[in-house]
């Protein structure tokens, strides 16, 4: 089947098969490998993307369902050769290690602060509930959250496409 | 010498006004990662992310029950689907044969099977098609008909005079033992334990160390491309050791070495499960040989939870001499061992327990004894994985754990019972009683900085006013000796490879240089902390060294990361190296300076005459001088690089105490870990945020093995841990804000005095919270609890109905 969607700001179609997971569309199809595959069950959140402004585990998406709608992965939180201010937070903050899991976990954060710019580390830790880290034991994404949130406090900054 | 003042503030936060990332050191330091800017773009390039045009697919089909004879296998419907290129049995392997290859541990393990199935979910067949679906698809269409044999899943029923063989292929075997193991002094152990229950104080405790998995983010992956034409095959593949896999690729497949390129692209998280080499990799290999085509070869989670390399799975009893005033005398221990249907552990040939031998700890003791039976079950093979530096986790775990049982039966408090017995600082460097060495350590400043931290005795008045109102706080400790960085070549090795590890450096005429590892980062950051090495060495900014790493075609042989040896072996040849060039350099200074070398100095990246600070070159100078026009000085080959093999004298030994806190719900309980203190001695530092980081990790593994992970069957060999809703591992949810520090003694014998510290916190913390919930149970009068210490375990202990996991 023919499927349109917008992906990152750009149209894109193509022939699939109707039972395609998002995450191989984006992954195989569509050459945008940040996104990662680490289940099959929605629990490790590797494969979080948007679909119109809202983190949803492409794993578990069809990518005939998003037919028509806007899909952002982490290609498309860089602004003009900026980073996004979560992405340079974990940078700054070490919020990462072998990086499988940091788009996702960054895709959520950017989510996170778009809707509470200013959360606490409770807040946090429940918005990145449903993803896994293996490596850093979390506190340091943390850290990256809060980071950006400063951030983006003292400099305004224009957030997500929306 | 130990500095017990932290380097830097570990715990500061970097926030965007405080400056704390501004400092660029040219040498050890906080530092960001190289590695950052494209892992956060997205452009990081993972073993599923390679694509080679004219790339199949690869899928595995897997045995569904875990004793079976194989009666046949139809695969006709599999070779009718019009998308499938290759449909592959064990039989067809036989017959170029390829049906069984080497593990690391000299046993042999089936690459598809052909007698008889020995797990759930061994491979028997695999498809290769043109797409991953369509692989996947064709799978369902291969008939294989088996003949149930009974299981053998309690490994405690495995050598039974009537149990089932599982290992009928090698020849003469009768039962399942797997090997025998000891260390130690049985007969002195066995007087002080005879003194000691007449005089003093004897405690004996079953402590079982679950099967858990490593479970990194992402699974394992290949990409084989064998080049019909040039007869070269390439292996992007999910190695954390690609020389090692590269040379047993030789040996197995019959390859000749110099036509094999494995290439480790970014690997998402490692952990040992990334160590040994699977089916998986060989049947794509194999994939590719037979079609001349790329094959893509890429396990889902279940695959990887359930057939790659678990971990631990000892059932041991320890048993501690005392006298009754609480000085240790002696340990001793009887292990069973399960290693599943191949012994498929990847450790040292010598050591097939691993480093188990140094569950002596950090104790001072008359004597000791270890006793090893290890045996195979039909689960999945592995066994040295998860971070555990060759089995020191379960070394750790069972001495801490007894420790804290002693101090329960003296009712003495459990950390002035560790301070009583630590080896004291002029001992070292010191030889336990199981005949390792232990480089260097000063113990007691370590234990009391994490107590200050943790503000200890506050904590104890605050469990004993919760005790009275029926409250339930525990407080656990632990105090662990790693032995990592393996090792000597003289009694390591692996498959007959010593275990030395080479390094380049080479300078180019601009002053920019290139080091190129052994080793393999799987997220512990070597492309910058080992830039960072040369720059302490030679002055040249880590900003102007590439480090390149994970690709046997552009990087000297050594055997790779695991077992915390990255910093201690090729951390070590990283430096030497640097001395290497930095030799050089000084006889090429004194040419330019007119002075002789003996009156050349160097400092951070320039040389200078002694005593004439105005006359000077930098590193950057005569990395020109070296390959420009002009003379060198007499004898002197022009150019500016240097090679070596590093052979560690020792193993370096990082040491570290750590506190945990919790509370249990007496209604649910539940554990939640409250705080957790982690004070960490790894020697000198190269990068103190990368330290954290890697303790950071291994903490969340801790808690996750004390209080979730177990890889657990039901009796008929069905694995129930194949998905991450089954295995549960830690979120942010169930971990607390960690608190480090660290203490700096450094090994006397590494170059750069560091010691390694990827394993440290995967090693001591399970035993801080283990150790902290039995505390918390004491109301109950409860000395001991096996992992993982879910709700329902935690239940049944406080109604004292406690069985260990099987
Ligand atoms: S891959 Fe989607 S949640 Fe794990
Ligand atoms: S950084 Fe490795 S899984 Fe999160």
């Amino acid at each position: 089947m023919e499927v349109t969607m917008n992906v990152n700001g750009d149209e894109v179609t193509r022939d699939i098969e109707p039972r395609t997971l998002l995450v191989h569309h984006i992954r195989d199809h569509l050459g945008l490998t940040g996104t990662h595959w680490g289940c099959d069950t929605s629990n490790c959140g590797t494969c979080v993307v948007w679909v119109d402004d809202e983190p949803v585990k492409s794993c578990t998406t069809l990518a005939a369902m998003t037919a028509g709608h806007d899909v952002r992965t982490v290609e498309g939180m860089e602004t003009d050769g900026e980073l996004d201010p979560v992405q340079e937070g974990f940078i700054q903050c070490h919020g990462l290690q072998c990086g499988f899991c940091t788009p996702g976990m960054m895709m959520t954060a950017r989510a996170l602060l778009d809707r509470n710019p200013d959360p606490t580390e409770a807040e946090i830790r429940e918005a990145i509930s449903g993803q896994i880290c293996r490596c850093t034991g979390y506190s340091t994404i943390i850290r990256s959250i809060q980071w950006a949130a400063k951030k983006e406090q003292e400099t305004p900054v224009e957030v997500s496409a929306s | 010498m130990t500095v017990t003042e932290d380097p830097v503030d570990t715990n500061a936060v970097p926030t965007p006004d405080n400056n704390l990332n501004d400092h660029k050191p040219n040498g050890f330091g906080r530092m960001l990662r190289k590695e950052d800017p494209r892992l956060v773009r997205g452009r990081g390039q993972f073993c599923d992310d390679v694509t080679v045009p004219g790339m199949l697919h690869l899928a595995i089909l897997r045995a569904p029950m875990a004793h079976a004879r194989i009666v046949s296998i139809d695969k006709s419907a599999a070779e009718a689907h019009p998308k499938v290129k290759a449909v592959v049995t064990g039989e067809d392997l036989a017959a170029h044969n390829l049906a069984w290859m080497p593990t690391l541990s000299n046993d042999v393990q089936a690459v598809l099977a052909t007698d008889k199935v020995r797990f759930q979910h061994q491979e028997v067949a695999f498809v290769v098609a043109e797409d991953r679906y369509s692989a996947r698809d064709a799978l369902e269409l291969i008939d294989v008909e088996y003949e149930w044999l009974e299981p053998v899943i309690d490994v405690r029923k495995a050598l039974e005079p009537d149990a089932p063989v599982i290992r009928d292929d090698l020849d003469g075997k009768t039962d399942n033992h797997c090997f025998d193991w000891e260390a130690g002094d049985a007969e002195a152990t066995e007087a002080i334990f005879a003194d000691a229950r007449e005089n003093g104080v004897v405690v004996t405790e079953d402590i079982v160390y679950p099967r858990v998995h490593p479970a990194p983010m992402e699974t394992c992956a290949c990409v084989a491309d064998l080049d019909p034409v040039s007869g070269k095959l390439t292996l992007w593949s999910t190695t954390q050791a690609p020389h090692a896999h590269r040379t047993v690729y030789a040996l197995v497949a019959g390859l000749p070495e110099h036509k094999i390129r494995v290439i480790a692209p970014d690997i998402g998280g490692g952990f040992g499960n990334k160590v040994p080499i699977y089916p998986g990799y060989v049947c794509s290999i194999v994939a590719s040989l037979l079609i001349g085509k790329p094959v893509k070869w890429a396990e889902d989670r279940t695959e990887n939870l359930v057939s790659t390399g678990f971990a631990r799975d000892y059932i041991m009893r320890g048993e501690i001499a005392a006298t009754k005033e609480g000085k240790i005398r002696a340990v001793r221990t009887e292990v069973l061992a399960d290693h599943g249907a191949f012994n498929g552990v990847a450790a040292p040939v010598k050591y097939p327990a691993g480093f188990f031998g140094v569950f002596t700890g950090s104790y001072d003791l008359e004597a000791a004894y270890a006793h090893m039976s290890a045996v195979y079950t039909n689960k999945a093979p592995g066994g040295v994985a998860y971070a555990c530096s060759f089995r020191i986790t379960e070394a750790v775990y069972l001495i801490e754990r007894m420790v804290d049982v002693l101090a329960y039966d003296l009712e003495m408090d459990p950390a002035e019972l560790r301070l009583n017995n630590f080896i004291q600082p002029e001992q070292f460097p010191y030889e336990s009683k199981t005949g390792w060495v232990y480089d260097s350590g000063d113990y007691e400043p370590t234990m009391r900085k994490a107590m200050g931290m943790a503000g200890y005795d506050e904590l104890r008045k605050e469990q004993a006013e919760k005790r009275e109102r029926g409250e339930l706080m525990g407080i656990g400790i632990s105090f662990f000796t790693e032995a990592v960085g393996a090792g000597p070549r003289k009694d390591m090795d692996i498959l007959g490879l010593g275990m030395a590890d080479g390094c380049e450096l080479r300078v180019h005429p601009t002053g920019k240089a290139v080091v190129r590892l052994s080793v393999k980062t799987q997220g512990q950051g070597h492309e910058t902390t080992f830039a960072q090495i040369i720059a302490e060495e030679i002055g040249i900014p880590p900003e102007d060294i590439d480090v390149v790493h994970g690709d046997t075609d552009n990087t000297p042989f050594g055997l790779g990361t695991y077992g915390s040896r990255s910093t201690p072996v090729s951390g070590a040849a990283a430096a030497l190296v640097a001395r290497k060039v930095r030799d050089k350099a000084q006889i090429i200074a004194s040419g330019m300076l007119e002075a002789s070398v003996a009156d050349v100095e160097y400092e951070a990246g320039t040389f200078r005459i002694k005593g004439d600070p105005e006359k000077s070159v930098t590193i950057q100078d005569i990395a020109m001088k070296a390959h420009g026009a002009g003379d060198l000085p007499e004898g002197l080959e022009g150019g500016l690089e240097a090679q070596i093999c590093y052979n560690p004298e020792n193993l370096t030994y990082p040491f570290g105490a750590y506190i945990c806190v919790v509370d249990v719900d007496p209604g649910t309980a539940e554990v939640k870990v409250r705080r957790f203190v982690a004070v960490d001695d790894c020697g000198t530092q190269i990068n103190p945020m990368i330290i954290e980081g890697q303790v950071h990790g291994g903490l969340a593994d801790g808690v996750g093995m004390a209080l979730m992970e177990m890889i657990s069957f039901d009796e008929d060999g069905n694995c129930l841990a194949g998905s991450l809703m089954d295995y549960l591992i830690p979120t942010a949810m169930e971990v607390p804000d960690w608190e480090t520090g660290h203490t700096v003694t450094p090994s006397p014998h590494h170059p750069i005095g560091a010691k390694g510290i990827g394993e440290s916190a995967t090693v001591g913390s399970p035993p801080a919270i283990v150790n902290a919930v039995v505390d918390a149970l004491k109301p109950y009068g409860i000395r001991h609890a096996d992992m993982p210490l879910t709700p329902s375990r935690v239940w049944e202990a406080m109604r004292g109905n406690h069985t260990p996991p099987i």
